[in-house]
Parts: structure tokens; sequence; C-alpha cells
């Protein structure tokens, strides 16, 4: 049961992770892809090769791996990324299935027993899932403020703006094809990582396991948490893992059908698209306007928690 | 066998293919035409349809060993009539429920619940009928018919023979029927047409309905050659989505020239290209992407430009 | 001083030519009309001319130089900004995100700085840069007197606040030359007034100005030139008088509005 628990929250953060980089290019930027599982399988692969092939350091390969899938990130995107809604959406779906068709050609069998990864002395061995809740959740905490602040920067606006009216962006001097392209190259960087994260645990690799459905999936945990909503986005990722778990944590998983879990996330999609389109918890709420530094914004939230909640002018 | 024998049959081959293509297209074009969306999930229903017509089939004649005749002949065209039925059930409720809502909702909204939908669709089908692939029996002799040194099987026939049946029907409905003409109206200007006292919902409804019938045929055609199973609808349907942006989406036309055209390039392409099986599908995600790029529009397509 | 000048500028829609061999000219500082019959290649011309849309042939030159097929941000980054004839504001978004959308790249732009390590930048310091752009966001609002409504989400705004709003988010862009497309369509005759007001202050900064509008008291009242467009065609430019007396105006465009 505990294991069960403990591995909710490795994948949890791993998809929160991968949902972080989708919810850059849906949520913020608006584009609708389906190829998460691509640069997810990127990550993966270059990991398995620098660990395993040239035998190098976990470390290093982290740093690769975002930049390898950000390349193909951004091959894929400066043709692609002009075409408009449901064809973006069908182009990514090839593109996702085309890069799982050449890693498994590359190398149908994938890659077993990749070297661990090392801490200050320390491995990190999966059978002690402790030491990877703390090292993936360290890793979302990273993500989560590196995308906050983002998406309160004028880099971040300018997004949101393509996003809400391409036109109107344009006329506000904003260079429309230039963020489409940096936000999916940011979102298929993190993919990536997220991609060496579940290598580091699995120390495995195996071209079955990047399908569309794990694309799909991606794209359920940011819809369901709240696209554009980060803070959203990781509570999403936690329930759509617990969904994934919930055969084995009840124990009924000779009860439960195989596609209980693909069906709930299709179920999950469409009443969410019906009833509650913004997600769980909805839009960001942030507010311009905080006349306060972010100094005094730290000393009120740990000094007055109440006086933070309440941050509008 | 010379080359342009082996081509002649390869070209037949493409027509049988371009012909179940052609069927499937119709559907995606039909339905982008009226709600200018992509129904994610056309390739699912064209799945449920191979299964209904399988299940309905084997139910009257006992299935694989049956010993084909008359009656196997009709329990095939029974099994086809409560499959489009059924699909045409089913194609309306998927659109009363999950996309109807969302008609003026913000524009990702009914493409995230149409891939919903799909997943449901494919992932039930698995659960309620495995995932392994099941054979479609022939109800009738497939005795290969030699027209000189060109091998013609009788279901190639009966595949091209029914999908323009059923485009002659369609092409007549759209164009002679009272029906038909207010799904043609409101493609071109929902707004006015609902002033003209269309009443565009049942427009909608019937659209997805013949869409849906037309997928069922199209999958239990489909079925002789690919055999049935849960994810069949995917790649078939993706294919039928080209074919429908080839010929220009939205034009009724266009998506039975553009499933022909991708029929015969699919079956002439491969072995002249030496594309090994393996790479055909990442080959034809290529031919996908490429097409959207270089045509959006189509060949018959015209071009939408959004009103500044 | 002329700010602005198209030469010749045609642009074809597959055989339908909806602006033909127009010279547009704007005098710097005034108040420039374009009228004309629905139809008639207005907006086109101001699709052009912001780079929304490309120019079949024809040149436009802007402050001196050449921007004819530039794109839109390029031109909105040399002082050209715009509203909508059908707004477009960010819905969503608060009033006050609206306007600092404006502000994109009006502040955290430093010229001795590389554009990619301006970015950088801005990412680092967002707060301190976000202060300053809402500050001057909140100075726009106060100038159309809508500061009240800063957190109030742009689409929950009246027909006649969104106009403004729309105006206001253009002008935080600290435009050379500004296009406004029917900005009293639609606003009743109160709004209107205030609308007229508003254009008067905006004359006052010295912004130039250029209105598409059918509301003739509107136009007459506070253009001082006017070009009149019919038919993709230029027939008349002029002082609000001339046009009024112009005998190819009345036939095409005063008659015609008599019947409405």
């Amino acid at each position: 049961m505990l294991n069960f628990f403990q591995l909710i929250l490795i994948y949890a953060g791993i998809y929160a992770i991968m949902a972080i980089g989708q919810n850059c290019i849906t949520g913020y930027t608006g584009m609708l892809s389906l190829c998460h599982a691509g640069f997810f399988c990127i990550g993966s692969y270059a990991t398995a090769i620098i660990c395993k092939t040239f035998g190098l350091s976990f470390w290093f390969s982290l740093p690769v791996a975002a930049i390898v899938s950000g390349f193909v990130g951004l091959l894929i995107g400066i043709p692609t990324l002009r075409l408009k809604g449901d064809y973006l959406c069908i182009a990514t779906l090839g593109l996702g299935e085309i890069i799982r068709n050449v890693a498994t050609n590359l190398n149908p069998v994938g890659y077993n027993s990749i070297p661990r990864a090392t801490l200050f002395g320390y491995q990190f061995a999966s059978r002690n899932k402790l030491a990877f809740i703390f090292l993936i959740w360290a890793f979302v905490l990273i993500f989560y403020i590196l995308f906050q602040q983002l998406a309160h920067s004028r880099l971040g606006r300018a997004m949101i703006a393509v996003r809400e009216d391409e036109v109107a962006a344009q006329s506000n001097g904003i260079n429309v094809t230039k963020y489409k392209i940096s936000s999916f190259v940011l979102g298929a960087a993190v993919g990536g990582i997220a991609g060496c994260l579940q290598t580091a645990y699995t120390l495995t690799v195996q071209p079955g396991s990047y399908t569309f459905m794990v694309s799909v999936m991606v794209l359920c945990t940011v819809v369901l948490g709240g696209m554009g909503n980060a803070k959203a986005v990781i509570l999403g990722a936690v329930i759509i893992q617990f969904i994934s778990y919930l055969p084995q944590l009840t124990g009924l998983t000779n009860v439960i059908p195989a596609q209980a879990k693909q069906i709930i996330y299709g179920l999950l999609l469409v009443v969410m698209m019906l009833c509650r389109p913004q997600g769980i918890l909805g839009r960001d709420k942030y507010r311009y306007g905080d006349p306060r530094t972010r100094k005094e914004k730290l000393h009120d939230f740990f000094v007055h928690p109440r006086k933070a909640k309440g941050g509008k002018v | 066998m010379d080359t342009i024998t082996l081509y002649m049959q390869y070209i037949v081959n493409g027509l049988t293919l371009g012909a179940i293509y052609s069927l499937i297209a119709l559907g995606y074009t039909m339905v982008y035409g009226i709600l200018k969306f992509i129904n994610f999930a056309h390739g699912d229903i064209l799945m449920v349809g191979a299964f209904i017509g399988l299940l309905v089939y084997n139910g009257l004649t006992g299935g694989e060993g049956a010993e084909t005749g008359a009656w196997t002949l009709t329990a095939f065209f029974i099994a086809m009539i409560v499959s489009m039925g059924f699909c045409a059930l089913l194609g309306m409720a998927i659109e009363r429920i999950a996309y109807k809502p969302l008609r003026n909702a913000n524009r990702l909204a009914p493409l995230l619940s149409a891939i919903g939908v799909s997943f449901i669709l494919s992932n039930g089908a698995a659960w309620i009928f495995g995932t392994q692939s099941r054979r479609f029996p022939y109800p009738f002799e497939n005795e290969p018919i030699h027209i000189g040194a060109i091998t013609i099987t009788p279901h190639q026939i009966v595949v091209v023979v029914v999908s323009v049946v059923m485009m002659i029907l369609l092409t007549s409905f759209v164009s002679k029927t009272r029906m038909g003409k207010a799904m043609r109206a409101a493609s071109l200007d929902q707004a006015t047409s609902m002033l003209m006292g269309i009443n565009v919902n049942r427009v909608i409804s019937l659209t997805f309905a013949i869409g849906s019938a037309l997928a069922a045929v199209g999958g239990i055609l489909a079925a002789f050659d690919f055999r049935v199973y849960p994810s069949m609808g995917t790649m078939t349907g993706l294919k039928a989505f080209v074919a429908a942006v080839i010929g220009g989406i939205g034009n009724l036309q266009g998506a039975m020239i553009g499933g022909v055209l991708l029929g015969i390039l699919e079956a002439v392409g491969a072995p002249l290209l030496h594309i090994p099986n393996g790479m055909r599908d990442t080959v034809a995600f290529a031919v996908l992407i490429i097409v959207l790029l270089v045509k959006p529009d189509g060949l018959l397509g015209k071009n939408e430009r959004e009103k500044v | 001083m002329r700010i602005l000048d198209t030469e010749h500028l045609t642009r074809e829609f597959g055989g339908v030519i909806a602006v033909n061999d127009v010279d547009f000219h704007v005098e710097k500082g005034l108040v420039t009309g374009l009228i004309g019959p629905n139809g008639a290649g207005k907006t086109t011309l101001f699709n052009q001319i912001t780079g929304v849309d490309k120019p079949t042939s024809g040149k436009i030159i802007f402050d001196g130089k050449d921007i004819t097929g530039l794109p839109a941000w390029k031109i909105s980054r040399m002082g050209i900004a715009r509203t909508f004839q059908n707004i477009r504001l960010y819905k969503e978004l608060t009033v006050v995100e609206n306007v600092m959308m404006g502000l994109h790249f009006k502040v955290g732009q430093d010229p001795f700085h590389h554009r990619f390590s301006q970015a950088v930048k801005s990412y680092i310091f967002a707060g301190r840069e976000n202060r300053e752009v809402y500050r001057r966001a909140m100075d726009w609002l106060s100038f159309f007197e809508i500061e009240a409504h800063a957190q109030d989400f742009a689409g929950s705004l009246p027909y006649g606040k969104q106009r403004e709003l729309e105006i206001a988010r253009a002008l935080a862009a600290e435009p050379k030359l500004l296009f406004l497309d029917e900005p009293a369509a639609g606003m009743n005759p109160a709004e209107t007034a205030h609308l007229m007001e508003v254009v008067d202050k905006i004359r006052g900064l010295g912004v130039t100005v250029v209105l598409i509008e059918h509301d003739m008291k509107l136009v007459m009242n506070i253009c001082d030139n006017i070009t009149v467009l019919n038919f993709g065609t230029k027939i008349a430019e002029g002082t609000p008088n001339e046009i009024k007396h112009d005998k190819n105006v009345i036939e095409a465009y005063l008659g015609k509005e008599e019947d409405e």
C-alpha cells in the first residue's frame, strides 16, 4: 500500500514536470500539441545513451536531454506552428508517432540496466523510493517557480496574448511566431527532462512506453488541473496518477480492466470540457498591481499568511 | 510479370484502398464543412462499425465456417445496414453530448472533447472485445479472377461497387433533396441559414448520422483487408483525414478524389520507393505533415481567411 | 509635413479589387478621416498599412521609411498602432493586463542589449519590470477615466468602455500614428460625445490620428482632413468643407446616406 503511494508520488512528479511543459505550450500560448510523449521519449533515450553507451554521469545527461528535445522541438516547431488549431493538433500527433517509430527502428529492444544516478556519493537505487520522491519533487518545485516567474513576466504575458488573439497580439508589437516557437521549445525541453528523470528511476528505456496515450494523459493532466495555471497542473498530475494506480490501491487489479483508466481519461476530457473547461482550480488568480516587493511578499507569506493570500490591492 | 502489369496490379489494389478512404474521408469533410472542426472520434466510429458488422454477421451465419452462398451475402448486407444504423445513432449521440454544448466555447474545447471521445471508444472496445484482431470472413467465394495478368478478387469488386453506390446516393441526396440543400446552406453560412428557417441543429445531427453511417461501411469494407481490432480506426482514420485534406477539406467531391488518389499513391508508392514495412507508418505521417504544410487548402478547397 | 503616404496601393482578393491604386496621405499632427460606403475598402486599406495583410502592389511610406510588406509586429514597433472594427480585446484578461500588453515593447527594451539578453533580463527582473508596466498602464487607464475597472475582465466592460480600452491599449505603445477603425460604431450619443473628447485629448498628445467612421457629424466635427473611398478607389480628399460640397462624394456617398 505504502509502496503504491510512493509510486504515485514519483510518477505524479514526473507527469507534473511534463504537464508544466505542456502547460507552457497549451496553457500559455494556446497551441494544442499532441507530441509530448515524443519529447519524453527523446529525453529518456538521450539519458540512456549518455549514461549507458558513453558511461557519463546522470547530471550531465540532464541538460543534454533538455537541449536535445528542445532542439527537436525547434525543428518540429518552425514548420508546423504556422498551422492553426486542428491542423497543428494532427500534425503534432503525427510527429509524436514519427519520433516513437524512429526510436523503435533505432533500437527495438531499448536499453536495460542503465547506471544509477549519484549525488554526493549517494546512489539513487530504484528500491529507495523516498530518495526519488525528494529528487523528483525538488525538480517539480524548481520548474514550478521558473514557470510561475515566466507566466508573470513580459515574456509570459506575450505568450498569453498570442493565446487570446493572435491578430491583436501582432498589433501590440508581439512577434507571434517567435513566441510560439520559444514556448514550444521550452515545453519540449521540460518534457525531455521529465524523460531523463523517469529513466533515472526505472533504469530501462523501452520504445513501447511512449505511445500516443502518454501525450493524451499529459494533456488530460493539464486540462484537469486548469490550463495556464502551473499550480493546478501539478494537482492534476497527482489526481491522474492516483486514478492510474487505483486498481492496485484498492486491490481490485483482477476486477478492473486494464482499459479502465484510459476510459476514465477520455471521460475526464469530455466532462471537464462540458462542465468545467477552466479546470479544477481554474485560471491563474494572479493579479498585477501588488505594490509589495518580492522580499515583502515572502515576509508576508511566512509571517502573516492570511494577508499574503489576499495580496490584491 | 513485367513491370507495367505489376504496377497495373498495384493501381487496382490502390483503387480498392482508395474507395475505403473516400468513404471515411466524406465523414471528416462533411463535419468540417458545417462545424469547422475535425471530428477526432471519426476513426473510432469506423472501428465500432466494423465490430458491429462482424458481430451481426457472425450472429446470423455462425461465423467463420459458414458455407458461402446467397444467405451469407444477405447476412452481410443486413450486417452492414444494422451497423450503419447503429453508427448513425452513435454519431448523433456523440454530437449531442460531447460537441453541441461546446459550439460557442473556446476553439480548443470541442477538439479536446473529441480526443476524449476517441479515447473512450477505442479503449471501451478494447475492454469489451479484447485487443486481439479478428478476421472478417468473406461472405462469398473469394476466388481471384484473372484479367490478363492482373488479378482481381471479388472482395475488391464488392468494395468498389459498394463505395461507388454510397457516394452516388450521398451526392444525389445532397444535391436533390430539401435536407441536402439545407446541409449545403448551413455549411456556407450557419447564421443566415438559421434566419432562412433551416433547423441547423437538425442539419448538424443529420450530418453526423450520415458521416458515421458511411464510416461504418468504410469500417466493414476495411475489415476485409485490415482485420478488426480496437485501434484499427486510428491509422485508417488518419489516412482518410489526409485524403480529406488533399481533396480540400469541406468539399465532398474533393474527399472522394482525395481518397482514391491517396489509396493509389500508397499502393504504388510504397513498393516503388522500397519503403520497408516498419517505416510505412512513419512515411504516412510524414506525407500527412507535408500535405498539411504545403497544401492545407487541398486540390478543390477554397482559401479561407480570418476577417479582421 | 506628411507622416504617411501610400503610392498606388492595390489589394486584390482573387480577382476582386478591394483597394485600387490608392494614394492616401496623412499630415502629421492632424486628424484624418477615411470615409466611404460599406465595402469601399477602408478597413482593407488599414490592414495593408498596419501589416495585418500584404498589398498586391504599391508602396507604403511611413515617416520616410518604406514599410511595405513588413510584418505587423514590426510596423507596430515603428510607431503605428490600431484598433479593430470588431473589437479585439483580450477578453479573458483584466482591463489593466490588456493595457500592459500594449506596453509590450515599451518597457524592458534596452537598445544597448541584444534581444536575447533583453528577454533574459525581463525574465529575471520581472517583478521590477511589472511594477513599472503596471504603473504606466494605470496612467493610461486614468487618462481614459476607467481606472476603477482595472481589475475587471475586459469582456465584462460595457461596449463603449471596451472601445475606449482598445484605444488605451493602442496608445500605450506611444505610437506616432493611431488608426481607429469605426470607433463610434454601436455607441450611444453620450458615448460618442465622450469619444470626441477623447480623440481631442489624443490629438493634444501630439499623436496623428486616422479614423474610419460612418457617423458624419463626428467626422465633420473632429477631422482636419478627409479622404473618401468608393469601390476601392479614392474619389476625393480635402477639408470637411470641401468634402461636403464635392460633387463626386455627394453622388457616391451622401446620396446613399439619405436612403439609410
